[in-house]
């Protein structure tokens, strides 16, 4: 979000200041300073690429708190020669190989198993790798994931994400495991395809980041650490304490009642997680529970 | 500087299960990783996890089948310790709480795969790698063990005695890839390097683009060998415009493969006529080459895998993300038509020679997963055996590291007198490493320069003439000086070549030349690529200037392991003048025991590579394994 990106780019260089203070003053460090003017002046507004039948345009959000020029948010434009079975993520890998190797973006796997590369495509969180350029229309506007803070282009600070997911205890820990050696904890077909949707998560933020509820409450935890919660709330293999524990978890103010129904989250996962489904359930749980106690 | 008792390198299957096991034996243990750990390429294995659970099935059985799919290259301890374990190790993932795919008395299920004598590959939906990821990961939050993510390892601090196997391991140094740091890590008792596959040495491959062999490059110019290169595995279902794969398992449910004519041409031509399409990889691998060759193939680039006559019940129960990934990276439906498939770059089955503890000759410095060779695979992975790879392999290093004592190890590491060397290697240029004699080597974009700054002299000192051995942390403090030297000196340079160009120049060269198919010709070829691509990366600089997020940066380092371990390959392959597992030689079509019966050792003796080899190690616990010609 750009309203973040002021703030950022105020002290981009503490931290190197106080770990590095031979380099500062290096004279690589001049040397430094000038190639970073100097590749301002390289990209900018100019759109990079020829713009004829093969190509299309892809416009890419860029920022870098260091770069002088790129502290100011802009987007730059490049033409991307259009190929059978192109995804955005290969559209950006071209930009990046061909025009500019300063474009920067998290990416991994190619196959939306890794979950770096959830960007705000055209208006909508995607999986860059998942995305086919013929599914969309030009331009194509790749922009990082709103409601998180950016580091740098397309890379937003996932910290957040994970302190989310980390608090619901996404950990298995039924102790009362079988006796025998190499004996499994037995558990039903029915049980496992219950759990089934909800381990398919990602953790690529994209369901949190399309969130207005989150946007709005930094506490909130958010869909996909509900469905974590959800995951092992419906685990038989941990014992009915464990559940009651995990429910008292989302039955709080941060917890699932924070959430509105809204289904933005379940239709931008790209594992297809019914997530606002999950969240009501748990919320039909946690008052079974509370009822119990009255 | 940071300090830790064990620092695991890669937060894959292999680092999060060592961090795990050194945790639980006491050690302060951190992880540090280039990607956040559930990012890595372990949650891209679909198929799963062998393991003899089952009656009716053994722990032999499973080393049997081990065995010959290695195509007699595996070591003997290596591969019955990996049968022994797995299945403890399987049973412990499930007690971890990893959601397996059940049978109906609540059992987890097992199904058939390539080359094994029982169906024992367990799973979890077609998604085994990824919940195995997952749930390793949990443990790793539930125990609060430190992860340091984001953080590039790219040198590893090593003393520099002649021999590398005086040498020792005090740490690593890590770049922060947020914010540009560079930073020493201090290990008191070991370093762990779990960082995979080198996947991105090819252009058609299964591997993630993080899978840059990082860690096997950087033991080598530290001194550790790499033990057979060569054998590089190659899946026979991969999607032809990404190189997505296809699992197994589809062909293991019974899926079947046809050329352009309609042909059933695993059995029909002859190429495995008993297992058909389950036959082992390369052997798939080559057929489908072939079929593509003479003809048969369909747009002269791929063949067809059909599972329509499965079933949609069968089909989403059981492969539903087979289904996904064909409609979104191919653009094809599996329930209504055949998905085209190709043979793409897999698995390394060489890596960094280690022992059944991980240790590697450099004392300290061990290696699990993919990134090792200790080596269980041979000349050919079967299905299903990375997995419990990385489970039982990582967990035996990170006790040993943590202190643990798992008895005296029956592999040996390092190079002994009495190794044969290979001195008639006939190669078109000189490999290893540029030797320019410039004044200050470690400002060089060649990290690996003739003299490996990383490594800090241990040699007596002159004054008074008493032995001064460098502290574990002048070690470090010196290698971390190295890299910020480089590091300045690729972003201060302002023009050269940019590594973008080379790495496709080398991956080009790798798939034309160093492919299933392999001939003198081309692997010569390659070596002058490679040579081309070496020189080149003398001058080359990195675009852009910031600190933050600099992967440009990132990736002008990866592409130095790159070169090496392409070269590494190469060199193994030329060597090896016979046809064994996953290594077809044009000229020299069979397999041949009297002479080859020994892995391929390659040692960067400061730059020079040195090739030996090391006998391979056929004697097991109770039995000997006498070589069998590899049918199926
Ligand atoms: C598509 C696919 C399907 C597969 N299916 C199966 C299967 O069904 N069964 C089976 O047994 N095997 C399978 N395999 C093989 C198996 O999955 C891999 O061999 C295994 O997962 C590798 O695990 P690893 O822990 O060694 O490495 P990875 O999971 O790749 O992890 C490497 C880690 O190292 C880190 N790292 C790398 N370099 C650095 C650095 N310089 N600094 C810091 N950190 C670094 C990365 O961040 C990452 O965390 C499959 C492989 C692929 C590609
Ligand atoms: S629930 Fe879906 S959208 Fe949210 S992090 Fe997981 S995979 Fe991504
Ligand atoms: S690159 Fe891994 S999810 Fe897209």
């Amino acid at each position: 979000m750009s309203t973040q990106i002021q703030e950022e780019a105020d002290e981009p260089t503490e931290t190197e200041a106080e770990t590095a203070p031979a380099e500062r003053q290096s004279p690589g460090d001049r040397r430094r300073a000038e190639k970073r003017t100097a590749s301002d002046q390289a990209v900018g507004s100019e759109p990079v690429g020829r713009a004829d039948d093969d190509t299309f345009r892809l416009k890419v959000f860029r920022y870098d708190p260091e770069v002088e020029g790129k502290m100011e948010p802009r987007f730059d434009d490049f033409y991307v020669p259009r190929e059978k079975g192109m995804t955005v993520l290969d559209a950006l890998i071209y930009a990046r190989d061909h025009y500019d190797t300063t474009l920067t973006f998290r990416h991994s796997c190619r196959q939306a198993v890794c979950g770096s590369d959830a960007f705000f495509v055209n208006g909508r969180q995607r999986l860059g790798c998942q995305t086919q350029i013929s599914d969309l229309e030009a331009p194509i506007r790749v922009e990082p994931l709103p409601h998180q803070d950016v580091v740098k282009d397309l890379v937003v600070d996932m910290e957040h994400f994970y302190d989310q997911m980390h608090a619901v205890e996404p950990f298995f820990q039924e102790d009362d495991l079988p006796s025998g050696d190499l004996e499994e904890q037995r558990q039903s077909r029915e049980n496992r395809e219950k759990i089934k949707m909800s381990t398919r998560c990602i953790w690529c933020g994209a369901c949190m980041s399309s969130c207005n509820i989150a946007a709005g409450d930094n506490e909130y935890l958010g869909p996909a650490a509900i469905n974590k919660a959800y995951r092992f709330a419906m685990d038989d293999r941990e014992g009915d304490d464990l559940k009651q524990h995990r429910l008292n978890i989302m039955d709080q103010e941060h917890g699932v009642w924070r959430c509105q129904t809204q289904f933005s989250c379940t239709n931008v996962c790209p594992k297809d997680i019914p997530l606002t489904e999950h969240i009501q359930e748990l919320k039909r749980e946690a008052v079974k529970q509370n009822l119990k106690f009255w | 500087m940071h300090e830790h008792d064990v620092l695991v390198i890669g937060g894959g299957g292999a680092g999060l299960r060592a961090a795990i096991a050194a945790h639980e034996e006491g050690a302060d243990v951190a992880i540090v990783t280039k990607l956040h750990p559930v990012r890595s390429h372990t949650g891209a294995a679909e198929g799963g996890i062998n393991a003899a659970i089952r009656d009716g099935d053994s722990w032999d059985l499973h080393a049997y089948d081990t065995m010959k799919g290695s195509d007699y290259l595996g070591d003997a301890p290596a591969i019955e310790t990996l049968a022994q374990d797995s299945p403890g190790e399987t049973v412990q993932l499930e007690h971890w709480g990893m959601p397996f795919s059940r049978e109906d008395d609540g059992r987890v299920s097992q199904r058939p795969f390539g080359g094994l004598s029982f169906p024992r590959t367990t799973y979890a939906g077609a998604e085994t790698g990824h919940h195995l990821l997952h749930t390793m990961y949990e443990q790793v939050v539930k125990r609060g063990i430190q992860v340091y993510d984001e953080w590039y390892v790219s040198r590893l601090a090593v003393t520099d005695e002649d021999d590398p196997s005086d040498r020792q391991c005090h740490g690593v140094v890590a770049y922060d890839i947020k914010t540009g740091q560079i930073e020493g890590f201090k290990a008191r008792n070991g370093v762990i390097l779990a960082t995979g596959g080198l996947g991105q040495v090819y252009d058609h491959t299964t591997n993630a683009v993080a899978n840059t062999g990082d860690g096997a490059a950087m033991a080598y110019r530290a001194g550790a060998p790499l033990e057979d290169m060569e054998f590089i595995q190659f899946h026979p279902t991969t999607l032809p415009s990404t190189g997505v794969l296809i699992s197994e398992g589809v062909r293991g449910e019974g899926g079947i493969l046809y050329n352009a004519e309609g042909e059933r041409f695993m059995f029909e031509y002859g190429y495995a006529n008993n297992a058909g399409e389950l036959a082992s990889r390369d052997v798939v691998s080559r057929a489908e080459l072939t079929e593509i060759n003479e003809g048969r193939g369909v747009d002269d680039e791929y063949v067809y895998l059909d599972m329509r006559h499965l079933g949609e019940e069968r089909i989403t129960d059981r492969l539903e993300n087979i289904l996904h990934l064909a409609r979104d990276f191919e653009g094809v439906d599996g329930l209504e038509e055949p998905m085209p498939v190709k043979p793409g770059q897999h698995y390394a089955m060489g890596g960094v020679e280690t022992n059944e503890h991980g240790q590697t000759c450099i004392d300290g410095l061990y290696a699990a997963g993919e990134c090792a060779c200790v080596s269980v695979h041979g000349s050919n992975r079967l299905g299903g055996n990375a997995l419990p790879e990385l489970i039982v392999f990582g967990a035996r290093a990170g006790r040993h590291a943590a202190g643990t004592d798992l008895g005296e190890p029956e592999i040996a590491t390092g190079k002994a007198d009495e190794f044969e060397t290979e001195d008639n290697l006939d190669t078109p240029v000189e490999p290893g490493a540029v030797a320019d004699g410039g004044e200050d080597e470690s400002a060089v974009a060649d990290g690996g320069e003739r003299t490996d700054g990383s490594r800090v002299s241990s040699d007596p000192r002159s004054d008074g003439g008493e032995t001064a051995v460098a502290s574990a942390d002048d070690v470090v403090r010196r290698a971390v000086e190295n890299e910020r030297t480089r590091v300045e000196y690729l972003i201060e340079k302002d023009e050269g070549i940019q590594q973008a160009e080379l790495r496709e120049k080398l991956q080009k060269s790798m798939t034309q030349n160093v492919n299933v198919f392999r001939n003198e010709e081309g692997l010569k070829q390659a070596l002058e690529d490679i040579r081309e691509v070496r020189e080149a990366y003398q001058d080359v600089y990195v675009d852009d200037p910031s600190r933050t997020f600099n992967t440009d940066l990132i990736h002008t380092i990866e592409m130095q392991n790159l070169i090496d371990l392409a070269e590494a390959i190469t060199l193994g392959a030329l060597a090896r003048d016979e046809f064994r597992g996953a290594h077809w030689r044009q000229e020299h079509q069979e397999r041949k025991d009297d002479e080859w019966l020994k892995h391929t050792m390659l040692a960067w003796d400061d730059g020079t590579p040195d090739l030996y080899y090391k006998p391979v190690i056929l004697d097991g616990e109770e039995k000997t394994y006498e070589p069998k010609v590899r049918s199926y």
